[in-house]
């Protein structure tokens, strides 16, 4: 028996022991699935567990290793996977009761990816129904909880990897995110998340929300795990057509070359409607957080970044354009739940009405609340003055952010307003809850790749808080770069990640 | 209970009718439009199918680059101009065959648009028929109603089949077609026939109505006639119907009178049409209603998200302009005058889908009443028996031009060459090896003639002498007996003369 406890180690540590032999990767695997026994009950990160293929994939990569065979960086090194990714042989419901019991007969690219790349997948972890929601409580399964205070939301709709990684159930976890739900769950766990750019990462068999806003991401601990999981995922897909054909970004060097703590000529932009700092874009800030962000610049700044100011007026109708471009493609995306096929079936006397009455009973409140949304802005006589407007605001975005990376090599903004709220606070106040993206969403209307690590704890309520970073499309690398840079400097300070400061949750019997 | 109708002339007296048609063309790509799966009409149900066309969570479609160059090339035959780039779209509806609930098509930005098509009547008559757009769409999967009649009402349950799910195909939508009057429904059924004669020339797809490769929908609407003087086109357009899926060239025509007659019989009572879909019934010639405008869908079209769009280089518009075959009407009436067909045997040569064959087969030498002969009479024969086309029988237009020239050459006859044809179409070898290896060639030898004449004219004495006499038909019984002899071989020309000369009288 090992005495080290290896869930407190970051990937990239367990990566290197496993090739030392230090430890095996059924011991990490293991290790793992205990302590998802020990504290998910009330954690509820996720909604699926696959110890036996988990340990299946691990078993083999050993034996591999015994023999000698080359292997893949993260060979060995178990990962969860948001439940929005289909996964071949593996119950998948992207946390909608519609989804039910599904157990889908192929696999999506990124877990195609990560069984090539050799990892174990653990389970599959809990979000908002389709991914629509900021807290995990649109879950059809149960809302998961924040391992920083229970009673809080764990961000969303990706709170269920977020809150594995700060549970330390997972070293590694995969995320969607299509208006902040990578980044925005990072930030109230204290962790990282990145969105790639739009068509880094295949979405092939990534159960879609808003195929135009969509983009699977890598989230970790560190920024380094997080590129190396970047590395894994990413890369041309035939299979989506909307897939860049390019090589993957050379994240993993980029965020080794950022931990050297020099910023020497990188322009930083600071988002003046996002920064909470100024007349223009104060509003719903928290002080912590605000103080916490202007820290963060002091410290790009004394690695010598220089911090510029740099204007998006448009991003004033970012809110707005995307609550019409989002309910219109997920109301189409969400018609195949039709009972036809798969999922739910609620059996009437015609077609129609067992259409009717299995996606009455399958979706949940926000998922209906959209999709009628949509279904209106789309409709005959609506189109031009909603979806329409809304393709030309998302055109001004881009424009803006063309504009604002003329003057700065990266952008960076709190990735929230605010600390994690208390669960049921914002339920019934669906804009108050929409409100909580509001930094995140631009960067998916541009297509562009932001990253979330955290910043420190706010001193108000302790709670973490997040700093994001947005760079242009293609140049993902320079979130690593720069990212790095900013956790090297706080994890000095902290003597050690942010999240070993997370309180100790409770172990089960 | 049948509605109320005129007959199709008197429909026609009254009113001047307004008339469009979508024809939906099944493309014969080897895999369906945006997923790998085969594109093969009549598999096991459900064995074509993949996550892709099941619309399984997840999944998502790239486009066939194939189906694309063929809807370009058929554009580029029906004179569109083709866009430089071109968005997908999705309509949205809620459908058990629709596997996705919504259908990836074009809609405000079709591929292929304001295009124009001569349509040649039978007299010669060429009408141009405008041509709004052609776009690319996949085909829904099919239902089966078990129980009850076979449709959607009283069956006990449905079945769907996604093997369909897919398909690719090119929707070809006319302008309002003006002005034909009591023509209308002839003209309507020659515009199908020519799509579907293009659509096999262009190779695209088999253009089979009767496996439904070729669906068309039928808009009819009439409007009054305007007064003696004045502008018809001032008159503006009545309600329309929409008659969906009439299958055959029959169909069109029966479909139009049916509608023209209903419609005026409405008109005539002064009560209003109203803008709906009908069905058409093969069996009893009639439609039935469908949707009403009132009732129909609004399919929420936008932009299909997983997909870029369709940006065709203006280089291979142009390679593939290249590659567009002459317009089928056209090109019977040039190689009628070419080949100096009359009327009926050009008709003929057409309905026997025949002209490929004997263009090749002239190409490779042979006359064209030569071609036409072998492949409109022995081939034609064979072909029949044998259940396929023409161009599947196994002997090709050079072979048959080859055998044409033996028998011109006069090494074998017509008899010989008909032996030889039965060789070729064994598998055999060509025609010339055939003639060597069964020994089939005419007896051009005299000496052996002469031999079998006097070995003939021997054994009937008294021929000899009728001949003699001056009654020279009397050698045809010569003739006879010297062919038997030589199993057919000889020269019957050539026995005649040498029995002439032996009898000693002039041919």
């Amino acid at each position: 028996m090992t005495t080290v406890d290896w869930t407190r180690k970051t990937a990239a540590q367990m990566a290197a022991a496993l090739k030392a032999g230090e430890v095996t990767s059924v011991e990490l695997t293991q290790a793992h699935l205990d302590r998802i026994a020990a504290v998910d009950g009330p954690v509820h990160a996720f909604l699926h567990l696959d110890p036996e293929g988990a340990l299946e994939t691990a078993r083999k990569v050993d034996e591999d290793r015994a023999a000698g065979v080359e292997l893949p960086a993260l060979a060995g090194v178990p990962v969860a996977v948001k439940d929005v990714l289909v996964t071949e042989g593996l119950p998948t419901t992207a946390g909608s009761r519609i989804l039910e019991g599904w157990i889908p007969p192929y696999d999506s690219t990124v877990s195609a990816n990560l069984k090539a790349a050799r990892m174990p997948i653990l389970g599959k972890t809990n979000m908002d129904e389709f991914a629509m929601g900021s807290s995990t409580e649109h879950s059809g399964y149960g809302p998961t909880h924040n391992p920083w205070d229970l009673d809080r939301i764990p961000g969303g709709s990706g709170g269920g990897s977020a809150a594995a990684l700060a549970a330390f159930e997972a070293p590694l976890a995969i995320g969607s995110d299509t208006g902040g739900s990578i980044r925005q769950p990072a930030s109230v766990t204290a962790t990282v998340g990145v969105k790639p750019t739009y068509g880094g990462v295949s979405r092939y068999g990534a159960i879609a929300l808003a195929s135009s806003l969509d983009q699977l991401g890598p989230c970790g601990r560190t920024v380094l795990d997080t590129a190396m999981l970047h590395e894994v995922m990413g890369g041309h897909d035939e299979k989506d057509a909307t897939s860049l054909d390019e090589p993957v970004p050379a994240c993993v060097d980029a965020a080794m070359q950022g931990a050297t703590k020099d910023l020497t000529g990188v322009k930083v932009g600071v988002i003046k409607e996002l920064s909470g700092s100024s007349d223009d874009g104060g509003e719903g800030y928290q002080a912590g957080v605000k103080q916490r962000f202007e820290e963060s610049l002091e410290r790009l700044k004394a690695m010598g970044a220089e911090i510029v100011e740099v204007s998006c007026p448009s991003f004033e109708y970012a809110l707005a354009a995307y609550y019409l471009i989002l309910p219109s493609e997920a109301s189409s995306n969400l018609a195949k739940f039709d009972s036809v096929r798969f999922g739910l079936r609620v059996e009437k006397d015609t077609v129609e009405k067992t259409m009717l009455a299995t996606r009455a009973e399958g979706f949940g409140d926000e998922a209906k609340r959209r999709i009628i949304l949509g279904t209106y802005a789309l409709s005959a006589g609506y189109y031009d003055a909603y979806y329409g407007s809304a393709q030309k605001v998302r055109t001004l975005i881009q424009r803006d952010f063309a504009a604002a990376f003329e003057q700065a090599d990266v952008l960076v903004s709190p990735t929230t307003p605010t600390t994690p709220f208390k669960l049921g606070e914002r339920l019934d106040d669906p804009l108050a809850m929409y409100l909580n993206d509001v930094a995140t969403i631009p960067a998916n209307l541009a297509g562009i790749p932001g990253m979330s690590l955290p910043s420190g704890l706010a001193p108000e309520d302790g709670l973490p808080v997040g700093f994001q970073i947005l760079a242009p499309a293609h140049e993902d690398a320079r979130l690593y770069r720069v990212g790095a840079a900013l956790e090297a400097s706080l994890t000095e300070e902290w003597g050690g990640a942010l999240s070993a400061q997370a309180p100790e949750l409770e172990v089960a019997g | 209970m049948t509605a109320a109708r005129v007959s199709y002339d008197e429909a026609m007296e009254d009113f001047d009718p307004v008339f469009g048609i979508e024809v939906h063309v099944e493309l014969n790509t080897k895999t369906k439009m945006f997923c790998g799966c085969a594109n093969e009409f009549g598999a096991e149900p459900n064995t074509q199918v993949c996550p892709v066309c099941l619309g399984l969570p997840g999944s998502m479609p790239v486009t066939n680059e194939k189906a694309v160059e063929s809807a370009i090339r058929l554009g580029l035959a029906l004179g569109c101009s083709i866009r430089e780039s071109s968005r997908f779209a999705r309509k949205n509806y809620f459908y058990p065959d629709l596997a996705k609930d919504y259908q990836i098509s074009q809609y405000d930005e079709p591929t292929c648009y304001e295009g124009s098509l001569d349509v040649v009547l039978d007299d010669g008559t060429v009408v141009e028929i405008g041509i709004e757009r052609a776009h690319m769409e996949e085909d829904a999967g099919k239902n089966t109603h078990v129980g009850g009649s076979g449709g959607i009402q009283g069956a006990s349950h449905s079945l769907v089949d996604y093997n369909r799910g897919g398909v690719p195909l090119v929707e070809i939508v006319t302008k309002p077609i003006t002005g034909m009057g009591e023509r209308t429904a002839e003209v309507a059924r020659a515009y199908v026939a020519t799509i579907r004669d293009i659509v096999r020339a262009l190779g695209i797809s088999d253009g089979r109505m009767d496996q439904g490769s070729v669906r068309a929908d039928v808009n009819l609407s009439l409007r009054a006639k305007a007064p003696a003087g004045e502008d018809q086109d001032a008159v503006p357009f009545g309600k329309r119907s929409e008659t969906k899926n009439v299958n055959s060239l029959r169909a069109i025509e029966r479909a139009i009178h049916f509608e023209a007659g209903r419609q005026a019989a409405l008109l005539s009572d002064g009560k209003p049409v109203v803008q709906e879909t009908r069905h058409w019934h093969e069996d009893t010639e009639e439609t039935t209603p469908g949707r009403s405008k009132e009732e129909a869908e609004d399919y929420r079209y936008f932009p299909e998200p997983d997909l870029l769009p369709v940006e065709p280089s203006r280089e291979w518009v142009e390679e593939l302009r290249g590659t567009i075959p002459e317009h089928p009407a056209k090109q019977r009436a040039r190689l009628k005058d070419e080949w100096g067909f009359s009327d009926l045997e050009m008709r003929d040569v057409v309905a026997a889908d025949a002209v490929p064959v004997l263009i090749a087969t002239v190409e490779a030498g042979a006359t064209p009443q030569a071609a036409r002969k072998w492949w409109m009479g022995e081939l034609a024969r064979v072909a029949n028996d044998q259940g396929v086309s023409l161009d599947e029988l196994s002997v090709t237009p050079a072979e048959v031009a080859e055998l044409q020239s033996l028998v011109d050459s006069g090494r074998i006859n017509d008899k010989l060459a008909r032996q030889a044809l039965q060789g070729v179409l064994a598998g055999e070898g060509s025609p010339t090896a055939v003639v060597e290896a069964r020994g089939l060639e005419v007896v051009s030898d005299d000496s052996a003639l002469e031999k079998a004449v006097d070995e003939a004219l021997a054994a009937q004495p008294d021929v000899l002498q009728k001949i003699q006499d001056g009654k020279v038909q009397a050698a045809g019984a010569i003739v006879g007996a010297v062919m038997k002899a030589t199993r057919g071989q000889a020269d019957a020309g050539r026995v005649r003369e040498i029995i002439l000369q032996r009898a000693g009288v002039e041919g």
